[in-house]
């Protein structure tokens, strides 16, 4: 069968899979694989930040605060137009003041601590925070956590969503009933509102964005993986699996999985983008990730305050990257889809 | 209709015991204990038993069941935990600010998408349409949280046309003065999404038969586009814009938080933050109430705007 169905022109006697023949139309889509090396670009950035090779340094303040970008020149120096200090002598105030005994006790105590002299640099390459911490370093550090943040969340709704579909799709009967239930449940209470409510129970901190963008968010995979699961589990292919003693889990997972994973793929790829940009809100709203951590959200949440004084480099930084990167990732996963499921192209 | 209608009603109730479930094991789970919330770092050990007694988190987990539900079908959630103010009279209260924010934004932001997806459309294939289709691709991956933080600095903060912030008691003052700049903040962000969508509902129905015949009758593409198209791509966006209705009741957490206006969702998330159980557990569990019963009411609609839609 397969070799009749195979092309003609292809040397070899290998058959062609769904999955070669969906990486060839996929070689073919130029904007596809153009996004494809941006994103992999940015996987790379995140593994080496994961790694600690890129952007470890993060936290340290290298530049004068604010520090405007090098493109833009060192900051004009704003001492001159301060008010001059009080003059005269210094009244001697130690007969009345109550600390006085003590300060030769903390200046011995000081000594056994050494200062550096940090040298702060004026300018930094993309200008600096607050506290005067590199931005771009923090930018590529966010990336990996809003990243990470995104993909993790995306796979555990996946998990979710495909393995409670599966079983009320192929189950049916109670089972399934009590699994539409649970979706019925989840669904009626509108998607922002859950998500606060798992805010409120789980402590701040990266494993629990994931856990509740996860929990929060299966419930439109569930759906889809449902629907063919009940599709498939009549097809003669798994009555036939049946007759030849194959368990049901055989059946679900060896069987019907592998022919419904393009649409648990596409899922996963549409998820990442709507996680990242949650993650982003949740992180502004103070409910994402801890305070010692940086991601894109942190540094928009620091933007406004920024924006007043005219350093938007913070902005900018986060913005550029998040909008190259979900640009990259929705057109990577409208190729993905067309390549997946060639019914479906040119439908949006 | 009005077998259909209580069958609706009536199956909603499973819905409705699963969703007031899952609040209480949530928090009963995995939210902190009530009364070390409640009495502070402070308290001392008979203070805290003396709180747990009087909110009976002592009784037997299905006691404790019980006066939840008790708490929901009578209205009465006692007070807030952080402000004392009594949680039906809070949310009675700020559902108005949510509303006044939330109506503007979804009429002006369907009013608009319609002409412009229309206008896609009908120029479809062509650059002008591949250009905006790219175009919202782009809008689309920018944070929502960017458009509001660059927006208000710009028209609010450098150019002065609205305060950066505010809200007022009156009504008309409110819509004046202060939502003018979050529902055009949202609106710009909406279109591009509803632009996208819309502009498939226009093209399915552009491919039918009856727009060829229409043609062919010699009417304009004026007429064809305007009378025909425009009302059968009315159904699906109809039904686009009663799925989005559930969610002004919500309201927009961000723009609410961000301009700091008095309505529902500020004040979830000001509970998220203070711990504040009661009124997180009433806005979730009223919400979804509203919720269900507003998509009730949009499939009754649905049946008005579309005879051929038959309810069982």
């Amino acid at each position: 069968m397969s070799a009749v169905l195979a092309d003609p022109l292809e040397a070899g006697p290998a058959p062609r899979t769904v999955w070669s023949a969906a990486a060839a139309r996929f070689r073919m889509d130029r904007v596809g694989m153009v996004s494809l090396v941006v994103v992999l670009a940015f996987l790379l950035v995140v593994l080496a930040t994961a790694l600690g090779l890129l952007a470890s340094d993060w936290q340290v303040e290298r530049g004068v605060p604010d520090a405007p970008p090098t493109f833009l020149g060192a900051a004009a120096d704003n001492q001159a137009q301060a008010l001059d200090g009080p003059h005269g002598p210094s009244a001697d105030i130690s007969a009345i003041d109550p600390l006085a005994p003590m300060y030769q006790a903390w200046a011995e105590a000081a000594k056994k601590y050494q200062t550096r002299d940090a040298v702060r640099a004026a300018t930094l390459p993309f200008g600096a925070d607050r506290l005067g911490r590199d931005v771009l370093a923090k930018a590529l550090k966010g990336a990996q956590v809003s990243i990470l943040v995104g993909v993790s969340a995306a796979v555990v709704a996946t998990l979710l969503g495909t393995v409670l579909g599966a079983l009320a799709g192929f189950f049916g009967g109670p089972m399934g009933d009590v699994l539409e239930w649970v979706y019925n449940v989840f669904t009626a209470i509108p998607g922002i509102l859950l998500i606060f409510a798992f805010a409120a129970v789980f402590p701040r901190g990266v494993t629990s964005v994931v856990l509740i963008l996860g929990l929060a968010g299966w419930t439109g995979i569930y759906r889809l993986v449902r629907a063919e699961f009940i599709k498939h589990a009549v097809r003669d292919y798994v009555r036939s699996a049946e007759a030849l003693g194959a368990s049901a889990s055989a059946r679900i997972f060896r069987h019907i999985l592998p022919n419904v994973s393009h649409v648990v793929l596409v899922q996963l790829s549409v998820h990442v983008v709507g996680f990242i940009k949650s993650e982003v809100i949740l992180s502004y709203l103070g409910l994402g990730v801890g305070v010692d951590q940086v991601s894109w959200g942190t540094m928009l949440s620091e933007a406004p305050s920024e924006l007043i004084l005219g350093h938007w480099w913070q902005l900018a930084a986060a913005t550029i990257l998040m909008a190259t990167f979900v640009t990259a990732f929705s057109l990577m996963t409208d190729a993905l889809r067309d390549a997946l499921d060639p019914k479906l192209r040119g439908l949006e | 209709m009005a077998g259909y209608l209580i069958r609706r009603l009536w199956q909603m109730i499973p819905t409705l015991l699963g969703v007031v479930l899952l609040v209480f094991l949530l928090f009963k789970g995995f939210g902190g204990d009530p009364a070390e919330i409640l009495g502070g770092q402070n308290a001392t050990q008979a203070q805290i038993d003396a709180i747990r007694q009087q909110l009976g988190l002592n009784e037997p987990w299905w006691i404790q069941l019980a006066i939840f539900l008790r708490e929901i079908v009578t209205f009465d959630w006692g007070k807030s935990w952080a402000t004392n103010e009594a949680v039906s009279h809070l949310f009675a209260t700020r559902l108005p600010a949510t509303l006044t924010v939330m109506i503007p934004i979804l009429v002006a932001d369907t009013l608009l998408a319609i002409p412009v997806a229309m206008g896609v459309a009908y120029l479809r294939g062509s650059l002008t349409d591949r250009t905006i289709m790219v175009a919202t691709t782009v809008a689309l991956s920018i944070s929502f949280l960017v458009y509001v933080i660059v927006g208000q600095y710009v028209f609010a903060f450098q150019l002065g046309m609205f305060p950066v912030q505010g809200w007022s008691d009156n009504l008309w003052t409110n819509l004046r003065v202060y939502v003018p700049l979050p529902a055009l903040l949202s609106v710009l962000v909406g279109l591009a999404p509803q632009t996208r969508l819309y502009r498939t509902f226009f093209l399915d129905e552009i491919g039918h038969d009856y727009v060829r015949t229409a043609r062919a009758k010699g009417l304009t593409e004026r007429t064809v586009l305007l009378k025909h198209v425009l009302r059968n791509a009315m159904i699906p966006i109809l039904t686009n814009v009663a799925v989005a209705l559930p969610g002004i009741f919500v309201g927009s957490f961000l723009i609410e938080v961000f301009f700091s206006i008095p309505g529902l969702g500020r004040e979830l998330w000001l509970a998220v933050n203070r711990s504040d159980y009661p009124v997180i557990q009433a806005f979730a569990i009223y919400i979804a109430v509203i919720t269900m019963l507003v998509n009730l009411l949009t499939d009754l609609l649905y049946k008005l705007v579309d005879p051929r839609v038959v309810l069982k």
